[in-house]
């Protein structure tokens, strides 16, 4: 299965993004990605929706009405209006109080976990890519092992060990998305070591670690960026599913998932309960999509389509 | 191709040891002791006693993991600690309604996806293309739940088409059968009809700017002839490895899928296997689906060689 890691397409589309680096001055390249993605259409759509989101999250506790685990019951299932702008729950907690919390939660659990798949799954690629032979093997075979499981299902059965809560979510979905930012940056690692400036250094008698924190990790930095930003949408989409299971937040924490599956008893009645949540989640992974999208076309110019 | 299905054959090996070794300890990632975990606090301790000798947590790690390998070896994937039954039976039992809801969802994508992925990139950037790319886009961003949520409340409890759960076997009884599966395999298929639906776009775009569909052009060919004669044979064949790389996606929507429309397959068995602590049918019946999805992805890698010569000879 590692050689299908050539074939891919990953390694193969390396040097194109890469190769600006050796041409271009690093800031001025970084403003010519910055422009790109805000000239690219939907791109500003999808900043400006994750932006909302992230201030939605920080500022949480000041801008939601109600606390989001207060219950009235008396005024249970009740429709949206001045007092409750998305209604109430079946336990008369404020949806829209607790859909501002569960902002919190879902970008979290998508950023966390995706930041910890980056770093893990960055440093086994760089240490199987750079030291080549049996730990190379090794560390492939077990990426291949995380890979041959379907993600939810194996999000599920470490979330089960793991226990339920934010922090299990978290380490379940990192080590799902492990193996593909590992993939990644070992084929980075190989393409680039095999460059002549790597070769210069080597030559030049600068240690191993020089190499890979000066030449190799800079330049394998843009796609790990592109991945990273397509990855962080389907973490949310994983988390809200793993909530919605009743394995992420637990009870009467507020996420977007467990609300939506504490909500579907009472479609009928309170379609609201159900809608809000669903829609705020939507929206929010559309516009990471745009985002990485954006970010993908950026860097990459050869895969817009 | 014998050398391609050796030499994935053999590459297989050394996954299949990592996974059960994995699936193994599983429960032993517990935080604090498993038995503990899976049992009430009220539960007798000679009750907890025997769980631990009868799952063998009292030997030392190896010894568990040569004992768990050997009964593997000899297809005992355990019991359930709830019912009693093996694994593989409570599997068998429910195997039946997850490989239907599989194949109508995989039914459904392939007679959406295909006139819209071909349209979408043979009439570009035209009302035809935005709907196609728009329905993608939809279709990727909509969790399942959610999808299957807006399905329950349209078809069934607005309209009262169809029904929201249970489960009729379609073999037993076709037309309830079918009716019973409608709304899940309409959720899965949807999501997978957005992936192929974009796949096959994207390569459609690539297959027609090559060379040999400018000659076809030229000759005087049809569009239609074109498409179907030169494009339609290359295009599909990333297809074809988008259909395998979703696998593990249509087997975790179908988790949620049979979760939400309450039928009796194998997702819904990991799900209340979870929650009720179950972790040696958690841990055989994960193992199952690991390696019913390693033997998937195998045959499809396959089936990419027989399809594209390219593959064979590299």
């Amino acid at each position: 299965m590692a050689g299908s890691i050539r074939g891919s397409g990953i390694a193969d589309r390396a040097p194109a993004v890469s190769r600006p680096s050796a041409i271009q001055p690093a800031r001025g390249r970084r403003w010519a990605v910055l422009r790109q993605a805000v000239r690219t259409r939907l791109g500003p759509l999808g900043v400006v929706v994750m932006l909302i989101a992230i201030v939605v999250a920080l500022l949480a506790p000041v801008i939601s009405p109600y606390n989001p685990l207060r219950q009235d019951l008396g005024n249970a299932l009740a429709r949206p209006d001045r007092a409750h702008l998305m209604g109430t729950d079946n336990v008369g907690r404020d949806v829209l109080s607790r859909m501002i919390w569960g902002t919190r939660v879902s970008l979290m659990a998508g950023f966390g976990s995706v930041a910890l798949a980056m770093v893990t799954g960055g440093l086994l690629g760089l240490l199987a890519g750079y030291t080549g032979g049996r730990t190379d093997g090794l560390v492939m075979r077990l990426m291949d092992a995380v890979l041959s499981f379907p993600p939810l299902v194996l999000a599920l059965a470490l979330g089960a060990v793991l226990g339920a809560g934010l922090t299990g979510v978290v380490i379940a979905l990192g080590v799902v998305y492990t193996p593909t930012f590992a993939r990644l940056m070992r084929g980075q690692v190989l393409t680039i070591t095999a460059r002549d400036y790597v070769e210069a250094a080597r030559a030049l008698g600068a240690p191993g670690w020089r190499i890979a924190w000066h030449h190799v990790l800079p330049n394998a930095a843009a796609p790990i960026v592109i991945q990273a930003s397509l990855s962080v949408a389907f973490a949310i989409l994983a988390e809200a599913s793993l909530s919605f299971l009743g394995l992420g937040i637990q009870p009467p924490g507020a996420s977007w998932g467990s609300m939506i599956n504490a909500g579907r008893g009472y479609l009928q009645q309170a379609p609201w309960i159900v809608f809000w949540p669903g829609a705020a989640l939507f929206v929010t992974v559309v516009g990471l999509n745009f985002v990485g999208d954006a970010v993908r076309d950026a860097l990459d110019p050869r895969l817009r389509r | 191709m014998g050398r391609l299905v050796l030499r994935r054959l053999l590459a297989t090996i050394p996954v299949l040891v990592l996974v059960t070794a994995g699936v193994f300890a599983l429960i032993h990632l517990t935080p604090g002791d498993p038995i503990d975990v899976m049992m009430a606090e009220s539960v007798d301790a000679t009750v907890k006693a025997n769980l631990r000798r009868e799952l063998g947590l009292d030997q030392p790690i190896y010894v568990q993991y040569g004992a768990w390998m050997w009964r593997l070896l000899h297809g005992d994937l355990g019991r359930s600690i709830r019912n009693g039954e093996p694994v593989i039976e409570n599997v068998s039992r429910r195997i039946r309604p997850s490989l239907q809801l599989a194949a109508l969802a995989m039914a459904i994508s392939l007679v959406l996806a295909t006139p819209l992925g071909i349209l979408s990139a043979a009439r570009r950037n035209t009302s035809v293309d935005r709907f196609g790319t728009t329905f993608a886009l939809f279709g990727i961003c909509m969790p399942n739940f959610l999808l299957a949520l807006l399905l329950i409340f349209f078809f069934g409890v607005k309209l009262r088409w169809l029904p929201i759960s249970g489960y009729t076997d379609p073999l037993e009884d076709t037309l309830h059968g079918l009716r019973s599966l409608a709304l899940p395999a309409l959720t899965l298929g949807l999501a997978l009809a957005a992936v192929v639906t974009r796949t096959l776009r994207s390569s459609m775009l690539d297959a027609l700017s090559e060379d040999y569909v400018r000659t076809a052009r030229a000759k005087g060919l049809s569009e239609w002839s074109v498409i179907h004669g030169h494009v339609l044979k290359n295009a599909l064949i990333p297809v074809v490895t988008v259909l395998g790389l979703q696998l593990g996606t249509l087997i975790g929507g179908a988790v949620i899928t049979e979760y939400v429309f309450a039928l009796p397959g194998v997702g819904r068995l990991v799900v209340d296997a979870v929650f009720a602590r179950d972790y040696p049918l958690v841990q055989g019946v994960v193992l199952l689906i690991a390696v019913g999805f390693i033997l998937s992805n195998l045959a499809v890698d396959l089936l990419y060689g027989w399809i594209d010569p390219r593959i064979r000879y590299r």
